[in-house]
Parts: structure tokens; sequence; C-alpha cells
């Protein structure tokens, strides 16, 4: 092979590349980009305190905890997961109904430990 | 209790202000060969060392409760308290005084032979240290004219669940039970899922029920929620019992799980403790729901 061959072939596969590379780039631009809520727990409330989603749409939650390990559980939606201090916790979610429901923390934290809850709402 | 007996208790009770209320079936009391009549108080969330609006009386309670007990005519074989002792608190030195000072308390009942059992209150910050220290273990058996008592510990893990180990404990004890055996168990919060957007359930408490499930009579005495109420999980019952300091709202009933108020009309009004009655001859436990205060 004749080195201007080899460049040629070269600059095939090169080319080859980086249409591969912007087909990639442009298959990630073309998702939809996952809302994000971040929710912050300490003894004893969440913040925020009460959030809206829209029904259908995926978001996900970036749990964190300011003090000690907590609970998050909505029950309606059959959701649960532990808060662990120093650590995100990420949990994807697609409300599939509409309404108001309550969040709570289902592990014991402390003295006012029964009124930390929160309200999502889901609307259409 | 006889007919004659049982009938001339509830008219005196009733003269006091008590009500009975409610009666369910407990099958197979009567099947045990060595079963003989009995009568037990059940007792819950007296929340020693709370203070606040929904009870101005919180100091004077219990007290009252344990005088009522002890004016009861018929004494009953035993008392249990099915948790929440006392209220929680973040310290373990008032903690340990509120213990102290509630079985001070209840020193006072006529009655000796008393079971207790932690609530989340008690053992939910500590996993149930102090509570051992002062009233021995969480979950534990005993056997009482024929009838197979079990305690199950849903609170001392903070997240409300039994536990593999606990579980395992379980299934051997029930193992060692005939299909028809009288059980009856106590436990603090609800085994089944009453409204969890509230905490009023046990987050593995579906495989308690499921290793109870192949026995035929089984009754479950809870507590946790402050007020009476009954469930059914197929065959086997449910019972809540009122709470002795506040009671708490309907499941669903209101958007939070907040005491209700207290009446100055009604004072005491929603909180009470319950006799059960093993009825041989009728093969049943009958419920009577008790006041704090006996009306004389």
């Amino acid at each position: 092979m004749s080195a201007s061959t080899k460049a040629v072939r070269l600059a095939v596969v090169a080319a080859i590349a980086m249409v591969g590379l912007v087909a990639t780039y442009t298959h990630v631009a073309a998702q939809p980009k996952e809302k994000v809520i971040k929710i912050v727990a300490k003894r004893f409330d969440y913040t925020p305190g009460n959030f809206t989603l829209k029904k259908g749409e995926p978001v996900i939650l970036e749990l964190t905890s300011a003090d000690v390990l907590m609970g998050f559980n909505l029950p309606d939606f059959n959701l649960r997961a532990d808060i662990v201090p120093d650590k995100v916790t990420r949990v994807r979610f697609v409300p599939d109904k509409s309404g108001t429901f309550t969040f709570l923390c289902d592990i014991f934290c402390g003295t006012k430990h029964e009124e930390m809850n929160g309200k999502l709402t889901v609307v259409d | 209790m006889n007919d004659i007996n049982r009938r001339e208790f509830l008219k005196l009770a009733g003269l006091g202000g008590v009500g009975v209320v409610f009666s369910s079936a407990l099958p197979g009391v009567a099947r045990a060969a060595d079963a003989d009549e009995f009568y037990f108080l059940q007792l819950s969330d007296t929340h020693w060392g709370f203070e606040g609006p929904p009870n101005p009386d919180a100091k004077g309670t219990l007290r009252k409760a344990v005088a009522s007990v002890n004016q009861l005519s018929y004494k009953p074989d035993f008392i249990v308290f099915t948790g929440d002792l006392t209220h929680t608190t973040d310290n373990p030195v008032e903690r340990r005084r509120r213990m102290a000072e509630f079985r001070e308390i209840v020193s006072e009942l006529k009655v000796k032979n008393i079971r207790y059992m932690p609530g989340e209150h008690d053992a939910s910050l500590d996993n149930g240290k102090a509570f051992k220290e002062f009233f021995g273990p969480t979950n534990y058996t005993f056997d009482h004219k024929g009838v197979h008592f079990i305690v199950l510990d849903n609170v001392s893990d903070p997240r409300a669940t039994i536990g593999d180990e606990q579980l395992a404990w379980l299934a051997a004890d029930l193992k060692r039970q005939r299909n028809d055996a009288p059980i009856v168990v106590f436990t603090h919060r609800p085994l089944f899922d009453l409204m969890p957007q509230w905490d009023w359930a046990t987050r593995d408490g579906a495989k308690a029920i499921e290793l109870l499930m192949p026995y035929q009579n089984v009754t479950v005495f809870y507590g946790h929620i402050h007020q009476e109420h009954h469930h059914m999980t197929a065959h086997i019952a449910h019972h809540a019992a009122k709470g002795l300091m506040f009671p708490l709202p309907a499941p669903g009933s209101q958007p939070n799980r907040t005491p209700l108020p207290w009446d100055p009309a009604e004072p005491y009004k929603g909180l009470g403790y319950r006799g059960v009655d093993a009825e041989l001859k009728e093969a049943q436990y009958k419920l009577t729901e008790y006041p704090v205060v006996t009306k004389v």
C-alpha cells in the first residue's frame, strides 16, 4: 500500500468515526432530559415540603439527609428509599396518577418524627 | 367467668360507665383440652412524659386509669401493656426517668401479673435498650390456660420491621403449635397496612401474617393508633385498643394524623382500656371497652 492510499483510508476511517460520534451525540441530545427534584431531609422536615409533578413525566428524586438516617416513603406509588447521611440517593419515578399524596419519613428519627411528612401534587 | 357471673359483672361495670361495644368470635379456645375461662386487660399507649393541649391532665390520666382498673369488680388474670408506655425523648437519661416513673405508677395496680412490650416511642431510638433494662425482653411467648400468647416486637428497629431473625423465631415457635391451637398475638404496630401514609403499618408485617395464616385460631391485639379498630386478614382478627394519653383520628379522616383535641365538655373522651373475656362455653372473646374514669 502506498503512503497516499494509506492516508486516504485513514481519512475515511476518521470520517466514519466522526459521523458516528456526531450520531451518538445527536442521539443523546434527542433524549428529553429528566427533571431532577432535590429533596433535603433533616429532623423533622423535608425541603421542599411540597412539590408538584406532571403525570407521566419521569423525574429523578435526589434525596439527601442533613443529619441522621431518614426514610422517604410515598406509599401511594409504592416508592420508598433510605436517605443515608453523606450520600445522595437517586430514585427514578414516573407518576402515573394525579392528585395530592403524602410522603413521610418511615424511619423513627426523634421526638417530632411523626410530624415529618410532605405533600406531592401530580397534575395532568 | 360463668354466664351469671359475667352478666353480673357487666351490669356492675355498666353502672361504672363501661360499655360492651364489640364481641368477636375467638374459635379454638373451647377446643383446648386444658383451657379454662379467663379474663385479661389490654392497656396501651400511655405515653408517660407527654405534655400538651391534647391532654391537660397528662400527669393524672395514667393514675386515674390505674385507679379505674383497681376498682373493677372482677380481677383480670393478667394485664398487658401494648407499647408506647412512655412518650419519646431524644435524651436517654430522660427516657429512663420516664420509664422509672411509669413503672412506679403501674406498681399501684393490684394485679401483679403484668406483661409489657415496647412501642416505637419506647424503643426505636435505642433499639429497645432502655426498655429491656426496665421491662425485660421485647419479644417472648407465654401460655395461659390453654391459650398460646406471642409478643412480637415491630418497633425496636426504627424502620418498623420485625426482622428476619425474629420471624425465624416466630416460625420455630409456631411449628410447635397445633393447627387448631388458640393463639393470641400482642404487638404494637398493626401487622397489616392499615394506613401507611400515617406510618400505621409494619414493613414486613405481611411475613408474620403469612406465618400465622395456617393456624385456624389466631387473634391479634395491638396499639399504636390510639383508637378502637377491628380488621380481618382472612380468618385472623386484628383489634386495636384506645390509648391512655390522647386519641388519634380515624384512618384518613383528616389530612394529618394529629391528635384529636381535648374536649372540656367530655374530658378523657376517646381514651380507655379494654377487657378481653375468654368465653369457653361460647368459644368467644368478648371485648369490653372501659373509659379512663369510672363513674361511681
